[in-house]
């Protein structure tokens, strides 16, 4: 099958998806499978919409992170085509922020290879910083900030992109759980005071349930595209909340039914 | 897995019990301030050690070192180890430091071991820099030359000064080569080193910003590899002061005037050991000067920038 990598920049309004993932399969070689070849991913067929907010849901090892490292270019799917709207913004599970600059510098870089101008970049950096709430963290270094402060100047440098879908891999799960019920909070809130398409990769059930829109549960070994659920709850959704536990429940039982046909053979 | 918060910050968290989700209304206001809770309790705030202390636990201790091993020395020549031709004492040095001032020589001498040395350094800092940038990023390059600067590395400069005075004659551009020879290895392996123990995760956010390519050298890889490749520079000041001393040694001529290594050599020729002791301090204080008030500080400004200085 033909292998289509493309980055649209043309016409907004022909553009119907933040990123369209069609038919897309991805093996990297293992001596010893069958074939010399491990299928990581089968035959994923999925459509971001302009800002929607997806859910990307997996057990360890079912390829949720190489579908984000494909979405994002960093890596060619070995089958089927993947377009997305522009280039994505990413971020990791660790901040990946750059410890030589500062927290300010850091955004101000992606603005720089963005090719803003120069005048333009500090007034930029400190809009972004006041968006993740950190306004006064522009002079501080990265071992300055916490972990939740880490994750936020991430945010604000990969809103720095100008992308109009952001990918995130698992970016909250080092953090402990009350920061991280904070750093879902502020997500949602940038994410409707934005407009952004967000696709989200976590193994966290009643996190992917909190955020998005749409959950999509992936099989392990190969991934494959298990079951999707879309989530009506209204935002602001808390994790306590019965509606996000009824629905966490439900998601929980299939992942474990999922995990445990791994164990029958 | 699905559903349990495992907490695996290694950062002081703050006191879980502390949770106030439970119940209270979540406005915009009341997480602006939750936040800024949290952010007070988990930044990390960074102490600069006060000059006193500094003066204590950094200067006492070396100073009193030195002190002590002045008086083992003059200790020595007092209990007469060795007769004064082959042991001077402490004040004979000083007489030869103080003659050597006021005839307004000993200045010369430094500066012009000093000048040779740091022309030549920032020569090989200059050929070094791009020269460990191509080892380091294209593989055939590294393959090629790799395993060569890693011997050059190893081999003493000293050698390099034979084939230098025939091919370029007794003048300062041998001195130069033989310089060359021993800080480029130097410079470009620690750059080299720098480069590969940045953390992928660093190349693979850099590409995303689309910092690839020149851009990506420029902004990601270079900075990123600082701490390594300025290891490399204080290892190739180093390397670059004992081969012009190397040089200065072997190769003298009236042309040349008289730097460190001369200054050594004629005493060795007017058989007084007070001169060879001063040419031998001068050399050593220099490398520890250029040390202490360029690369140390450079290196900890550095390092302390990024956090990663280790403060006890």
């Amino acid at each position: 099958m033909a292998t289509t990598i493309t980055q649209a920049t043309e016409d907004a309004t022909a553009v119907t998806y933040a990123a369209r993932v069609e038919h897309v399969s991805k093996s990297f070689p293992a001596p010893g499978a069958p074939g010399g070849r491990q299928l990581v991913l089968d035959d994923i067929t999925l459509d971001v919409a302009p800002g929607e907010f997806v859910t990307l849901l997996g057990a360890s090892g079912c390829g949720k992170s190489t579908l984000l490292n494909l979405v994002a270019g960093l890596d060619l799917p070995s089958a089927g085509s993947i377009r997305t709207d522009g280039r994505p913004a990413l971020m990791f599970q660790e901040h990946a922020l750059f410890p030589w600059l500062t927290a300010g510098r850091n955004i101000e870089l992606a603005l720089r290879l963005r090719g803003v101008a120069r005048p333009d970049r500090r007034p930029e950096a400190e809009r972004l910083l006041e968006l993740v709430r950190l306004k006064g963290a522009y002079g501080k270094r990265v071992h300055e900030l916490s972990g939740g402060m880490r994750q936020r100047v991430a945010l604000a440098r990969a809103l720095a992109q100008d992308s109009r879908l952001l990918l995130m891999d698992e970016p909250f799960a080092a953090l402990d759980a009350i920061t991280r019920d904070v750093l879902h909070d502020e997500l949602t809130r940038v994410w409707q005071e934005t407009g952004l398409s967000v696709l989200f990769v976590t193994h966290n059930v009643r996190e992917a349930v909190k955020l998005a829109q749409r959950v999509v549960l992936l099989s392990s070994r190969p991934g494959r595209i298990a079951r999707e659920w879309t989530v009506g709850i209204p935002q602001p959704r808390r994790i306590e909340d019965g509606a996000v536990a009824e629905l966490s429940a439900e998601i929980t039982e299939e992942l474990r039914e999922e995990i445990r046909r791994h164990g029958r053979h | 897995m699905a559903g349990t918060d495992t907490d695996t910050d290694t950062a002081s968290g703050p006191p879980k019990d502390a949770s106030p989700a439970a119940g209270e209304p979540r406005d915009e206001q009341a997480l602006a301030g939750l936040e800024a809770g949290l952010d007070a309790l988990d930044a990390v705030r960074v102490r600069r050690t006060p000059l006193r202390e500094t003066l204590v636990r950094k200067v006492l201790p070396p100073v009193t070192a030195v002190a002590l091993v002045l008086v083992v020395w003059q200790v020595l020549v007092w209990a007469e180890v060795a007769p004064d031709y082959k042991l001077p004492a402490p004040s004979a040095v000083a007489e030869e430091v103080r003659a050597a001032w006021l005839q307004g020589t000993l200045l010369d001498y430094i500066w012009t071991s000093v000048s040779r040395g740091l022309l030549g350094f920032l020569l090989a800092l200059a050929i070094g820099t791009p020269l460990g940038l191509l080892v380091a990023r294209i593989g055939f390059v590294r393959a090629a030359l790799g395993p060569i600067l890693s011997g050059l590395q190893s081999l003493p400069s000293v050698a390099w000064v034979p084939p230098a005075v025939i091919w370029l004659g007794l003048n300062d551009s041998m001195m130069y080569a033989v310089i060359l020879l021993g800080a480029v290895p130097s410079i470009a392996n620690g750059l080299v080193a720098g480069i590969d123990q940045i953390p992928p995760l660093y190349l693979r956010a850099g590409r995303t910003l689309g910092a690839t390519g020149v851009r990506g050298a420029r902004y990601i890889v270079m900075p990123a590899a600082l701490p390594g490749y300025l290891a490399g520079l204080k290892q190739g000041w180093a390397f670059s002061w004992r081969s012009l001393m190397a040089a200065e040694i072997i190769a003298s001529s009236p042309d040349l005037g008289i730097g460190l290594g001369q200054l050594l050599e004629n005493g060795r020729n007017n058989s007084s050991m007070s001169q060879v002791f001063l040419a031998i301090f001068l050399i050593l204080i220099v490398g520890i000067a250029v040390d202490l008030l360029v690369f140390s500080p450079l290196e900890r400004w550095v390092l302390r920038g990024r956090g990663l200085l280790v403060t006890r």
